[in-house]
């Protein structure tokens, strides 16, 4: 039950930018497929598209093989959780699940069988009797899952699923719908702008900025080779250093980059490193080999277990490096320190670029 | 903890509400205002209304015309409640959920019969209906009377009752958004399915609110259906109507009697109205 998109554009007013541009990719049978953007990036539009709940201006949409572009959505057999949750107010928990099913007019009988079986598979059996003003956030998000996948649909389409429910809830959530995709094993396609939800339970990520496709791959291919500036800027909350190549090197600072081999002499270079990709010393201690980056530090921010420090480099770019509560101890570091980062690996993309 | 903010409390309760005096004072000028412009009014009705003691109260309901009167108010409103309310969810729907060319100059057209006045209302039917109007030729040709008839009566009703379905129910439309009708769409509901268990349900007391205000409405309606209905007694006289014909002629207790059937049907509103907010309220 795969889903393949094929150069699909939606545009919302004529003339305007369009919200989706020329989009393709391919979601793998079984598999959780994220699409990953920040906001404004047309994710939930190009989820609507699949869904059938917008028409395409131009490009298809097929399911399964089959082409369902001019599918009207109730044909499609697709399953869709909202981030509003979308719930029928005026209908029971069972209701709401049953709803689809007598649509589909199964017999009774069926139809309260397999409720049952969904408040199990959602573990809200006692629950069946509420009404949704009566559940909790979690809940009522676990009732759209229920209601959407009592119909046994093709694919599963989640449009930011865990976006309304507080981190803890949402953490939980991530783990219990990996545990239910293990089971189900259903196509499904997860629109989100958290990288680490999309990083963690998603066996295919499609990063999209401004209505296009920024890179589709693996997790790891991802955030171990970003294919382009936005790439690396967006995923792993990487800092950028700017330099020119000089000598078939990238100069960043005081330091010396590869690059990649099309690079002409005195291009502009930038240069992404991730807060954990820099190793901070105090700047006294001399080492030999390649002369470190300087900087002072600016700010520090203590988050649970480990600190941030924000550096300010001599060429007034700024960047964050973490570090474990232990090494900061023992580095002992205070604001306007002067500190030496040795980068132990970065992303260089050659030529101007905007995010 | 709660002994140092009570003259807190207090003292915002102050900056808010003013002085005790000026509270006072204050609820004292709404009470008397209430008092001489809608309870005494209220209480003269019903007086004036069992002058005669309730054989003549009876006398005055129970006449052929009164009885006319109420079978021609009834059947104008029976008519023109559920055409607006067809027309009101039609058109709410509509302006919630598209945005289309004309989409202001409609809601502008639906508020037209609250600025216009009555009685320049009733006047816009003579001229489209009457003998010398637009289409007075061609109803001739077919012997159809509408102006000084039933029919002018009831089209009357249905322009002046037009905006309030419409403009109850749009608002609850708008702030609920379409999330829900959207969800039903892709659990295989089709149009008709989604708009009677999900639309409708969500939108119910909204609804029932501007049901309830446009009967109300259409049932005390005086000035345009004054203009077009030529006081036929018994025929083209609705209650209002009815009640001033009796007031003319001097017969106070029977314009009373009358009036009080009207505000009757106010304060039944009125009750109604309080039930169904506080029912939207709490659902």
């Amino acid at each position: 039950m795969s889903v393949v998109v094929e150069q699909v554009t939606r545009r919302f007013s004529p003339g305007g930018s369009p919200a989706v541009s020329d989009v393709s990719f391919h979601a793998p049978t079984g598999a959780i497929t994220s699409l990953l953007g920040p906001s404004g990036a047309g994710k939930s539009t190009l989820l609507r598209l699949i869904a059938g709940l917008e028409a395409p201006d131009a490009g298809r949409v097929h399911i399964d093989g089959v082409d369902c572009t001019r599918q009207p959505v109730q044909q499609r057999g697709v399953g869709v959780v909202f981030q509003s949750y979308a719930l029928f107010r005026h209908m029971t928990v069972r209701e709401n699940i049953a709803f689809g099913l007598e649509v589909r007019r199964l017999p009774r009988a069926e139809t309260e069988a397999r409720v049952d079986e969904m408040l199990r598979l959602v573990q809200l059996e006692a629950l069946g009797h509420r009404y949704p003003g009566q559940l909790s956030g979690g809940q009522r998000q676990r009732v759209a899952f229920a209601r959407a996948l009592a119909i046994r649909p093709r694919v599963l389409l989640l449009d930011e699923p865990f976006g309304a429910l507080d981190t803890r809830v949402r953490e939980e959530l991530r783990e219990w719908l990996h545990a239910l995709h293990s089971r189900t094993g259903l196509t499904t396609l997860l629109v989100t702008h958290d990288q680490e939800e999309a990083l963690e339970i998603s066996q295919h990520v499609v990063v999209m900025s401004e209505g296009r496709v920024a890179q589709a791959g693996a997790p790891e291919d991802i955030y171990n080779h970003p294919a382009s500036p936005f790439v690396a800027s967006f995923i792993g909350g990487a800092s950028v250093l700017r330099g020119r190549v000089q000598a078939g090197k990238a100069e960043v600072g005081s330091l010396a980059l590869d690059v990649p081999a099309a690079a002409r002499e005195g291009e502009a270079v930038h240069a992404f490193v991730r807060p954990h990709d820099i190793k901070l010393a105090r700047h006294e201690v001399s080492t030999p080999g390649p002369q470190p980056v300087t900087g002072r530090v600016a700010r520090l921010k203590a988050v649970g277990g480990f600190v941030k420090v924000l550096l300010a480099l001599p060429s007034g770019d700024e960047i964050t490096v973490q570090v474990s509560r232990s090494e900061f101890d023992a580095l002992g570091l205070t604001e306007g320190d002067a500190v030496r980062a040795d980068v132990l690996s970065a992303s260089v993309f050659v030529g101007d670029y905007a995010i | 903890m709660f002994a140092p903010s009570t003259p807190m409390a207090r003292r915002q309760a102050r900056t808010l509400g003013g002085s005790p005096l000026l509270r006072w004072a204050l609820i004292a000028v709404a009470l008397v205002f209430l008092g001489v412009f809608l309870f005494v009014p209220l209480v003269a009705v019903f007086t004036f209304a069992f002058q005669k003691g309730s054989a003549g109260y009876l006398a005055a309901v129970s006449h052929p015309e009164a009885r006319s009167a109420i079978l021609l108010t009834l059947t104008a409103a029976g008519i023109a409640v559920p055409l607006n309310l067809v027309f009101g969810l039609a058109a709410a729907w509509l302006l919630s959920r598209f945005r289309f060319p004309g989409r202001a100059l409609l809601l502008t057209l639906i508020d037209l019969p609250f600025s216009v006045s009555p009685v320049i209302a009733g006047l816009i039917f003579v001229l489209l209906f009457g003998r010398q109007g637009w289409l007075g030729p061609w109803l001739a040709e077919w012997d159809l009377h509408v102006i000084f008839a039933v029919p002018g009566i009831v089209l009357a009703t249905v322009f002046i009752t037009l905006p309030f379905v419409v403009r109850e129910v749009l608002p609850v439309m708008q702030a609920q958004g379409s999330d829900e009708e959207e969800a039903a769409l892709t659990l295989g509901a089709g149009g008709w399915r989604t708009f009677l268990r999900v639309t409708l349900p969500k939108v119910k007391w909204g609804v029932l609110y501007g049901v309830i205000l446009c009967n109300a409405r259409a049932m005390g309606e005086f000035g345009a259906v004054s203009v077009v209905s030529g006081h036929v007694r018994g025929v083209t006289t609705t209650l209002p109507l009815h009640a001033e014909i009796l007031y003319n002629e001097y017969d106070f207790t029977g314009a009373f009697a009358v009036a009080s059937l009207l505000t009757l049907l106010a304060l039944v509103t009125l009750v109604l109205k309080k039930y169904v907010e506080w029912r939207s309220e709490a659902s």
